[in-house]
């Protein structure tokens, strides 16, 4: 096998033929910069899908201090009512076009603090879009890192002009691929023995 | 520490001022009850008798008397400190309650600086006041907040700034009374 001929080293692996739109995706797809943000424990989580291990670096996601050069916003943690605003403003200063991934049970949903908490949004997509959602307290960093995928395969999709997909996407949700053990609770259904979940 | 050391302090404090009560809590550690008007002498005679140099403030905290098993039964609120002295090595816990109605406890800050931030603390979550304080703002919570979290009769907000709290249809059985829109 000549060099010219093994994996990654073909012509057609070097020369990319596209629209100029496609090819802006495809950049974009590969160089996923995210904000360094991060306001509890899943930020633990965070910072490890970025340590060595997981090195998300090498999916093209280098961490951004600013939100003006972030590509994505990973809301990692708990977020309380007096945050959401300053998450928001961040959101706000990022440029189009913008992601979100709702990373662990807070986020998504309020989590451990949704009952018993005065202080807490139950769910950051109250105030942010939110693309992806990631279950888990904390998701692994390969919960993350499937989330990552998942929203890749929209980054590829995304175009300059016309609809943006919006759907939500729930990791290991009824929807994905890999997934279908995660259910999605109904939360409009009361228990018939009127028992509260962990109440005391 | 010992507890000889302790009544020693008590009994230095008790000599200057005797409104000051010797306690004992539950768990047998003992603290000084001071009445509210003698809080700031007896702060500053702390900190600045010789034999008791008091020039740390540990902590500044305060808890709930309502619904606390206590006898008699009542509804203050008790503001905690915890006082250090790096040169003779020993603690001093002081207790001064606070009635519900009207809650207010002078400030400390001018003994201790460190009480100015403990101090916006405990108004924030208990909503006792600190007539002195140079800047008495919450420190927790928005600014616009309501109502004071830590206290046992809080009412939980069921939104803040036209934000519901809980999820389209999400219902906890079980889960504390909510209401009382927070603008
Ligand atoms: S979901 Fe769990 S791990 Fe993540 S921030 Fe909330 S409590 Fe922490």
């Amino acid at each position: 096998m000549t060099t010219d001929e093994r994996p990654g080293n073909r012509a057609d692996e070097q020369v990319h033929m596209a629209a100029v739109d496609e090819f802006l995706a495809w950049g974009k797809e590969h160089s996923l910069f995210y904000l360094l943000f991060a306001t509890a424990c899943c930020g633990i989580e965070l910072m490890q899908a970025g340590g060595p291990r997981y090195d998300v670096d090498r999916l093209g996601m280098i961490p951004r201090a600013t939100p003006r050069q972030a590509d994505l916003m990973i809301v990692a943690g708990t977020i309380t009512h007096k945050m959401a605003g300053r998450v928001r403003t961040l959101w706000e200063q990022m440029t189009e076009p913008r992601w979100v991934v709702s990373m662990g049970s807070c986020a998504n949903s309020g989590g451990p603090f949704s009952k018993w908490s005065y202080s807490v949004l139950n769910g950051i997509d109250k105030y942010v879009p939110v693309d992806i959602y990631i279950p888990g307290c904390p998701p692994r960093p390969e919960a993350l890192i499937d989330g990552v995928m998942a929203l890749r395969e929209r980054v590829k999709r995304y175009r300059t002009v016309g609809e943006r997909d919006r759907t939500p996407y729930i990791v290991a949700g009824p929807e994905a691929p890999f997934g279908g053990h995660c259910k999605v609770p109904d939360f409009t259904a009361k228990k018939p023995d009127g028992g509260g979940g962990g109440s005391a | 520490m010992s507890a000889v050391a302790n009544d020693a302090i008590a009994t230095a404090v008790l000599a200057q001022f005797p409104a000051v009560q010797q306690k004992h809590a539950d768990n047998g550690r003992a603290f000084l009850l001071v009445p509210k008007g003698d809080l700031v002498a007896v702060a500053h005679f702390l900190r600045t008798q010789k034999s008791l140099r008091f020039d740390a403030l540990m902590d500044l905290t305060a808890y709930d008397l309502l619904k606390y098993p206590s006898t008699p039964p009542s509804d203050d609120i008790a503001v905690v400190y915890l006082l250090f002295s790096y040169q003779h090595r020993h603690k001093v816990t002081l207790k001064v309650l606070a009635p519900r109605a009207e809650c207010e406890v002078a400030t400390v800050s001018g003994e201790w600086p460190a009480a100015l931030y403990f101090e916006r603390e405990v108004f924030d979550l208990f909503g006792v006041r600190f007539p002195g304080h140079p800047s008495l703002r919450r420190i927790m919570t928005p600014d616009d907040w309501q109502g004071h979290p830590l206290r046992k009769d809080y009412l939980y907000p069921d939104s803040y700034h036209g934000v519901a709290h809980l999820r389209d249809g999400q219902h906890f059985e079980g889960s504390p009374p909510r209401g009382g829109d927070t603008p």
